[in-house]
């Protein structure tokens, strides 16, 4: 993920970047494994950190943001420290900070891996609804099978020193995918050929 | 009994007691002034000799709010410095730390001996012990911004200044706060010890020099009257620190939030 966002240099091979040689700042929203909010800052200023960065002038950074904030449901909470946020608020800020830019891809980490259940199934829908709204690419990183089959229309498996993808599955269930696909046998028999796959790169 | 109050309440309780057994003590005992005076008496002595106690106890504050300005801006400007370079750090912090380690009492007769203007001296040699607690809290704390944060300032392509602005410094800023207030009571001793060493009253003195004179003269209610001005004004330059520290972190600091949260 590093490597995509540019942040690391590979050791060998080259990453493609469709229109131009590398992604200019604002192509790629970065959602880490933490809200990662500057918590000295109001929710506004930190979902408005990239475009201040880029540049963007006062009043179209002010509407961007609280479209962005609008997008992953926050409304009335601009004014308040990261602080005085639940983990589920922290992260949805965290992700309107990511779609701040209109980013083409969002690269999520582990995003809701410290998340309670309910919590990360609720944004696991808005990330959904989100994804076929925007019509963005979202690379996401996830030790949850579960999770990677819901999202998914591509799961990728990757092993561990050296790091390398051992298996590419597609998840041919069409969306939108709601609690029905959930419980549905589809469902399971994904899970169940993700798992088996998971199983055969631990064992190699 | 609210946790405030008592946090209140305890302390002047105690203190109360104890000058009072103190004054009790000395009038029993029949003990004299210029051995050990009671409360009353020092508190007679800061009434009575205020018109010379009070202009030595601002020269002392002058001179410990000047050379913790002067430390601030030292401090944190060399610590910006080693922050931007680490070659610079670690060419410049050993000396750094040569001058923190040795005790400004022995450092102190050069520079009285090499600056002629007293008041410089002094200034100097308070600056010395002041400045080290703000350098390096201030660079621990410009290093120590959340890494994730700096991947992102990275990936927007921020610049070096705006990485500084908006993310190093905002994050150095409790450490900074925390030096500052060990420094603001270093600047008081540091101003004290050098006028000791300095020994000499100009046209200006401050209250170490009153105490060293009270000694000489055997008035030793003047001199504990000093004291408690020293005592009094480390107090409030701490107070006012920790004040201005709690203003500024209030909202969003660890450090600053009550423990009920």
């Amino acid at each position: 993920m590093r490597l995509v966002a540019g942040l690391a240099a590979p050791s060998e091979g080259r990453i493609q970047w469709d229109g131009g040689d590398r992604p200019r700042p604002g192509d790629i929203g970065f959602v880490f494994q933490e809200p990662t909010l500057m918590p000295w800052a109001r929710v506004l200023a930190n979902v408005t950190l990239p475009l201040k960065l880029g540049g963007t002038g006062r009043a179209e950074v002010e509407r961007r943001a609280r479209d962005a904030l609008a997008l992953v449901g926050l409304d009335g909470v601009e004014r308040a420290f990261p602080r005085e946020l639940s983990g589920g608020m922290r992260m949805r800020v965290s992700i309107a900070r990511a779609l701040v830019m209109r980013p083409r891809l969002l690269l999520m980490d582990e995003p809701f891996a410290a998340l309670d259940e309910i919590t990360r199934l609720k944004l696991n829908d808005d990330l959904l609804a989100l994804w076929a709204e925007r019509g963005l690419a979202v690379l996401f990183v996830t030790h949850s099978v579960y999770e990677s089959v819901y999202l998914s229309n591509r799961v990728a498996i990757m092993a561990a020193r050296p790091g390398r993808i051992v298996a590419d599955l597609a998840v041919t269930a069409p969306y939108p995918r709601d609690a029905a696909f959930r419980h549905g046998a589809a469902y399971g028999t994904a899970c169940a050929e993700v798992s088996a796959a998971l199983g055969r790169a631990m064992a190699a | 009994m609210s946790a405030r109050f008592a946090g209140w309440l305890l302390p002047a309780v105690v203190g109360l007691a104890a000058l009072g057994a103190w004054e009790a003590a000395i009038r029993i005992l029949e003990i004299p002034p210029y051995i050990v005076p009671a409360p009353s008496r020092i508190a007679l002595a800061l009434v009575r000799d205020w018109a010379i106690l009070g202009p030595a106890l601002w020269f002392t504050v002058k001179i410990a709010a000047l050379s913790l300005l002067a430390a601030v801006v030292g401090g944190g400007a060399l610590a910006l410095l080693f922050a931007a370079s680490p070659r610079v750090e670690r060419s410049l912090l050993p000396y750094a730390i040569i001058l923190q380690v040795t005790p400004v009492v022995a450092v102190a007769p050069l520079i009285i001996i090499w600056v002629d203007n007293t008041t410089a001296a002094l200034l100097i040699c308070a600056w010395i012990v002041a400045f080290f607690p703000i350098l390096s809290n201030t660079t621990l704390g410009l290093n120590s911004a959340d890494r994730n944060l700096g991947e992102l300032f990275r990936l927007y392509g921020a610049s070096r200044w705006q990485t500084l602005r908006h993310l190093r410094l905002p994050a150095a800023l409790p450490y900074f706060l925390g030096g500052l207030r060990i420094s603001g009571g270093l600047a008081l001793i540091g101003a004290v010890v050098a006028e000791f060493v300095a020994g000499a009253g100009g046209r200006e003195s401050g209250l170490a020099y009153r105490i060293l004179e009270s000694g000489y003269r055997l008035d030793i209610p003047r001199m504990f009257a000093a004291l408690t001005l020293i005592s009094a004004a480390g107090i409030a330059i701490y107070a006012l620190l920790a004040g201005l520290s709690h203003l500024l972190l209030r909202r969003w600091h660890e450090s600053a939030l009550s423990r009920e949260e």
